[in-house]
Parts: structure tokens; sequence; C-alpha cells
């Protein structure tokens, strides 16, 4: 791999990241909140799971921290939530890759769920937990998106050649 | 493995980064939410990363665009005619406001106080962000260099919104009075009840907690920000109350309001600086003397974004109490303001 295909392949994930990072603080009206996927997890997912030499909890703990700063969230709090998704990931990326479509989402339902449980409870240690179960919600809009964002991300690393 | 000059460094592993990454995001969550220990870094980061959230804001800019080109000359006409029929009203309401404040002065003087003296305001341009899911921010188009300092009172043209709770070079964070970690301190406008008006994450309704079944409030009461803990001025509106029930299960009743402001859909803002006098106006009532201190502190400890303006902006809530004739305020609740003790027991 010469050092332009790396740099390459570099700017394409940082860009997928920075895709999902516009989505997630794209306003939307209120109510559309509570079923607004969590794209940066997802995204981390896949990176984690298709190339997991190179995208893993580094990866994840500094696209938290992007997020804990747009969002004005507690310093750590994203990141600690992605880092334990990318972790979870790349420990099982070799069964998840061997997984069928539907299967794979409802792990990203797990994944995702655990992300948002995760966040829950260290706002609810700083006092500021919402009251409402709508909390969930994204992540099962997550995995109902999942197979198509997969196809997409695919289709965006072999027509990069990012490996 | 990784080899360099001949060297095998062995990376990590999996397990080990996590949990060394884990460690770091808890210290850097203890330092930011106990101690502030990390402004000047969240600020720093807040301007470089500010780029993503004016990508983010482009749709909607451009949607306005559409929309105003769309409407043509037309609408414009209708609009400019409607506010060209309003300004008189308002001026008409204004001469009034005037009389009233220059008899207000008047009267303070008599009792040798500080007049009420009217507060700077700014208009700041909201950049269209999604704020966190369930929690209720805004980004404004002003920072450091405008003036803006963390606990300001942001307000629109009907009420109370919300106040800043980080000032970036470029552009500040507004938390709203309906944020899950907001509460802002509110007496009843019929009758100076006092209470405090605690967000809860949804989009239009705050919560009034901590009043017992007895307390004067009813359905279409008007909540003004009563002006204790220090950080909002005396008597801007900021919630109309919409719906009481009294579970006898429960201590306390369970009161939902409707913020008067427009929290969803303004272009605008107006921050305002309020001043001392405003801030410490209603405060003296000698037969309420202790409930500033104990309507202060679920504010002062709640979020960590109210506690600081709280600490900083008012240090003595309770200058002069050695009136004792009702006072003469701004918007009036009326001439019987020593009333209802049960107003604020602290939680």
């Amino acid at each position: 791999m010469s050092m332009n295909t790396v740099t390459r392949s570099r700017l394409i994930i940082a860009g997928t990241f920075l895709v999902a990072l516009v989505l997630t603080i794209l306003p939307w009206p209120v109510w559309t909140e509570q079923f607004r996927p969590n794209w940066v997890a997802l995204v981390l997912i896949y990176w984690c799971m298709a190339i997991p030499g190179r995208i893993g909890v580094g990866s994840g703990w500094t696209a938290g921290i992007i997020l804990d700063v747009l969002y004005g969230s507690t310093l750590g709090e994203n990141a600690l939530a992605l880092s334990l998704i990318a972790f979870l990931t790349v420990h099982f990326h070799l069964q998840l890759r061997m997984f069928p479509r539907w299967q794979q989402a409802a792990v990203v339902l797990l994944l995702v769920a655990a992300d948002n449980l995760l966040l829950l409870w260290i706002k609810h240690l700083s006092g500021q937990a919402p009251a409402t179960w709508g909390y969930l919600t994204p992540s099962i809009v997550s995995m109902i998106i999942w197979p198509w964002l997969f196809v997409i991300l695919r289709d965006i690393r072999r027509h990069g050649n990012v490996s | 493995m990784l080899q360099i000059h001949g060297w095998q460094i062995r990376l990590p592993s999996n397990l080990t980064r996590f949990v060394l990454l884990a460690l770091l995001s808890v210290s850097l969550m203890l330092l930011d939410a106990r101690g502030h220990h990390l402004e000047r870094i969240r600020a720093g980061l807040t301007v470089l990363f500010a780029p993503i959230q004016l990508v983010a804001a482009i749709p909607i800019r451009v949607g306005g665009w559409m929309v105003d080109f769309v409407r043509g000359d037309q609408a414009l006409q209708e609009e400019v005619e409607k506010l060209r029929t309003e300004q008189p009203l308002l001026m008409a309401k204004l001469q009034r406001y005037d009389a009233l404040e220059a008899e207000n002065a008047h009267l303070r003087e008599l009792l040798g106080t500080s007049a009420l003296v009217a507060e700077k305001a700014v208009a700041a341009e909201l950049l269209e962000v999604a704020s966190e899911p369930f929690r209720r921010t805004l980004v404004i188009a002003k920072g450091e260099k405008d003036g803006l300092y963390v606990g300001q009172p942001v307000i629109d043209a009907y009420g109370i919104r919300g106040q800043v709770s980080e000032v970036g070079v470029l552009q500040s964070k507004v938390i709203l009075i309906t944020d899950p970690g907001h509460a802002i301190p509110v007496q009843v406008n019929r009758n100076g009840l006092r209470a405090i008006a605690f967000g809860t994450g949804a989009p239009d309704s705050v919560s009034i907690r901590y009043l017992t079944a007895s307390a004067d409030i009813k359905v279409g009461d008007l909540l003004v920000s009563s002006g204790i803990g220090g950080t909002f001025p005396f008597g801007y509106p900021v919630a109309k109350v919409t719906k009481i029930v009294n579970n006898p299960n429960e201590s306390f009743l369970d009161i939902t309001a409707t913020p008067v402001a427009q929290l969803s859909n303004n272009r605008e803002v107006l921050l305002i600086w309020p001043t001392k006098a405003a801030l410490t106006l209603p405060a003296p009532k000698p037969a309420e003397d202790k409930k500033p201190a104990a309507a202060k502190k679920p504010v002062a400890k709640h979020p960590p974004e109210v506690k600081k303006p709280a600490e900083t902006a008012a240090p003595k809530p309770a200058p002069t109490p050695a009136v004792s004739t009702p006072q003469p305020v701004v918007t009036p609740p009326p001439a019987e303001p020593a009333s209802k003790p049960a107003a604020v027991p602290s939680p």
C-alpha cells in the first residue's frame, strides 16, 4: 500500500465520521428527536467490524470527545460510551462478519442500546436525566437502518479501496 | 507488533486500550462536572469543531432563504403592514410603561432603595443546531468578545428562555428553562407565591415542584421570575400554569406549566445584562427572610451550569430586610406580597 492510498483511505474514513457528526447535530423538529439514530455509533460499528486493525477503541474515543464538544455534554461521557462500543465490536468482529444481516442488526440494537443506557446512567449521576422512556427508541431506529447503512458504507469502502 | 529500527514494540491489546481510555474518560468527566477545570480546553475544542456546526446549520438557513424567496413581495408587504399596525400599539403601551417606571423610581427613592435601571439588551442570532437528545440547549452566535458571561439571562419577546451555560470565543451555549438540568425561581404574578420551575426535558413544559395542596395556585396563573438566586432579574414572565394534579398520596402538588417564551421557533434571542438593582429587587421581605436561601439551594446544586452564576452574581440575596411596608415593584403582584409562607420548602 503506497502512502497515497493510506492517506486516501484515512480521508474516506474521516469523511464518513464527519458526515455522521453533521447528521447528528442537523436540526430536525423536536418530536423527531427520539427517532434520531445514533449515526456516529453506527459508522463506528461498521469500521470496527470491517477494519479492526485500524479503527478501534482509540477512534471511538476521539469521535466521542468530538461529540461531547458539539453537544456541550460532560466531557468524556460519549467518549466512554463509544469506546465501549468500539471495544465490543472489535472483540467480536469475526463473529459479526459471519452473521446474516438481520442478526447483525440485532447485535447493533444491543450495542446502541448499551451506548444509550450508559449515557442515561451517567446523566442520572449528574442529575440531568430526562424523565422519559424515549431514550431507548433511537437504538431501535438504528437497528432498522443498519442494513442500508451497511450496504452504503461497504460500497464506499470497496470503491475507495479502504482496507 | 510494530518494528522500528529493529526494536519490536508490542502494541497494547484491545482490552488494555479500552480500560485505559475508559479511565481517562471517567477522570475527564469528574474534572469537568465537579470542578469545571476543563473550561479552556473545551473552549479550544469548540472553536476547532465549530465548522461542523456551521455545516449542519446550512440546510435550515438555505431553507429560510428559499421560503423568503418563494413568498416574495406580496407576503413581505403584508408583514410590513402587520408590523406597522402593531408598532403604534406597542408604543402606546410603552408610554404607560415609562410613566410607571418613573413612578416606581420615585417610590423607591422615597423608600431609600436604589432605583431600577433599564438593563442593556443585545439580540443574538441562533445557530440552527440540534441539541443533545432530550436536553434543551441552543447555540448562539455571540461569544466572549461580546461580553457574555456564564449565567446570563436569555429572553425573547414573550418571556425568559434560559441562561448562558457556556461561553466560547465566537459562539455560546444557552440552556433553556425546559432542560432537565435547569431550575428557575419563580413567583405567581397574582399573589407573589414563590416556587421553583424545573425543566423536564419535554420541549414545552416545566414542572413546578414542592408546592403543597394548600398553596394558592390555579390553572392559568402567570409565573414570573422572582429574582431570587441572583441569576434572573425580577418580573419577567416565565410560564403559564396549565395543569394541577392533586394526588393525595403525594406530599406535593404535581403542577405543569407551559413556558411563555417561544422556545422552539425563533431565529433570534435577546441577551440581557441585568443591573445589580434588578437582581436584588424583590428579595427583602421581612416575613420571608429565610426563603431566599431555601429557594436558592436547589437551583445551585442541581445543574453544574446553574451553580456558578448563582454563586458569583448574587453574593447577598437579602440586602435590605429593614423595610416593613409592602414593596412597590414593576410588574405588580398587587399589594399583598407578604403572603403564603408555604411557598418554597426546601426539598
